[in-house]
């Protein structure tokens, strides 16, 4: 399992592609929100943490379909489904790989863009930690939708149609943790909330993506 | 004699074709007989006039379009465990019907809160929570147009509405933690608060049972058609072998 999440990542760093454009597309984001809503820092400030939230949510969709569309093409997600180890198991290693390619990088750069986005003082700490917390649900989620659509030719639009709506409640609570924090209020109760819901995927999900994969491949 | 007879196509077939006359007849009977006398023999209400009335189709839409869902997920938990066709096909029929009613419900909450509210749209936990449900039943209706082969796509949508039904639940709990709403509690609980009168209320129980006997209706005749299309199909494919 420690052999394929690092052959995922030598994949993801060295084929090139998905390793910068989530982060890039993250930055661009941020960069383009100012622009159509003005530069008024008062109003940044207050939309800063929905925008970052919304950001990383889709930046993470970005990558979503590249999770196991190539291994379908040429055929090592067969030999997965086969090997010894669980699917569930290669599956989970999986989304592992894709948080730390797309994820990891984003809760890194989080800061950097909130001081663009002129996020109050209060607010970083939280940031980085509701990030740190809710992305791996992010990438879990995503990974059943992956799996969901890995046999259609044309499944990177449909997969967003059944990701976002699953994305709702990571959204909710990790936007409402980095608006409590900025506003000096007591995080315990969303932070514990999304603590919950990025762990109860992690525990769960594999188990439906695993079901999908083996449907997608009889 | 179990009911998973039913599960048979043909005596699906035979067992409905008989009851649907019957369910047609009824809905038809106690939908308009609601709606009739919820609209016009029901006094306007004192503070909100004669908009009160849409309660009539508003309220229930709504418990129709959770209700579908809920007997989506029945029945693709159904398709999982015993794979009855039948079942599967029920699901993919019941969705539209659940989306119609999904949109119903917002519509008709739209009309009535422009006039109460003030407007047409409000971030409040009970719209957002509706809308999120309508986002839930297009992903799943869109996964079971993708894929071509049948039992594949019954297997993937079913699971998609295990997985699906979790996330929706959690939305609404969540969605209810992000915004404190203007929508009014429940006018129909037994809990103890603000009820509504009964000359109220008892329209709009013909009006539910017209809705509920209007979803089965549809149903029925929506998986008939899924159960004689894939017949034809398989007809096709013969006289294509042969």
């Amino acid at each position: 399992m420690t052999a394929l999440l690092l052959r995922d990542l030598r994949l993801a760093v060295r084929a090139g592609g998905g390793f910068g454009l989530g982060l890039a597309f993250f930055l661009i984001m941020v960069v383009l929100v100012p622009l159509g809503v003005g530069p008024e820092g008062e109003l940044l400030a207050r939309i800063a943490p929905g925008i970052l939230w919304v950001g990383a949510l889709l930046a993470c969709l970005l990558s979503l379909d590249r999770i196991f569309a190539l291994d379908h093409e040429d055929g090592s997600l067969d030999l997965l489904a086969t090997a010894p180890i669980p699917l569930e198991g290669a599956v989970t290693m999986k989304a592992m790989a894709h948080w730390m390619t797309t994820g990891l990088p984003l809760v890194l750069a989080a800061p950097v863009l909130g001081l663009l986005l002129n996020l109050p003082g209060g607010g970083y700490v939280w940031l980085v930690a509701s990030l740190a917390l809710g992305t791996p649900a992010l990438s879990v989620i995503g990974t059943f939708g992956a799996a969901l659509t890995v046999g259609l030719r044309r499944g990177g639009l449909l997969l967003s149609l059944l990701v976002l709506p699953l994305y709702v409640p990571t959204l909710i609570f990790g936007a409402e943790v980095v608006r409590r924090g900025a506003e000096g209020l007591s995080v315990t109760t969303p932070l514990l909330l999304l603590a919950g819901i990025t762990l109860g995927s992690i525990a769960l999900l594999p188990f439906a993506s695993a079901a999908a994969i083996r449907i997608n491949l009889r | 004699m179990s009911i998973w007879e039913y599960a048979n196509p043909k005596k699906f077939m035979e067992t409905s074709g008989r009851a649907l006359p019957w369910f047609t007849g009824l809905a038809l009977v106690t939908l308009l007989a609601g709606l009739f006398w919820g609209f016009f023999l029901t006094p306007d209400d004192y503070r909100q006039g004669s908009t009160v009335k849409i309660v009539y189709l508003h309220v229930p839409a709504a418990m129709m379009a959770i209700n579908a869902w809920i007997m989506m997920l029945v029945a693709s938990v159904i398709w999982l465990v015993r794979r009855h066709h039948v079942s599967a096909l029920a699901a993919r029929a019941a969705a539209p019907v659940g989306i119609t009613m999904t949109l119903i419900a917002l519509f008709t909450g739209a009309i009535w809160g422009q006039p109460m509210w003030g407007t047409w749209w409000a971030w409040d936990p009970r719209l957002t929570s509706f809308l999120i449900l309508f986002l839930f039943y297009l992903g799943y209706t869109a996964l079971w147009e993708a894929i071509e082969d049948p039992d594949t796509a019954a297997d993937l949508t079913s699971v998609l509405c295990l997985v699906g039904s979790v996330f929706a639940l959690l939305s609404r709990y969540a969605v209810n933690f992000w915004n404190q709403g203007l929508h009014q509690g429940a006018s129909l609980s037994v809990a103890p608060g603000e009820r509504m009168h009964m000359t109220y209320k008892l329209p709009l129980y013909v009006s539910m049972t017209g809705f509920a006997l209007l979803f089965v209706t549809l149903v029925l005749v929506r998986t008939r058609t899924e159960i004689r299309a894939r017949r034809i199909k398989a007809l096709l494919a013969r006289e294509r072998m042969g």
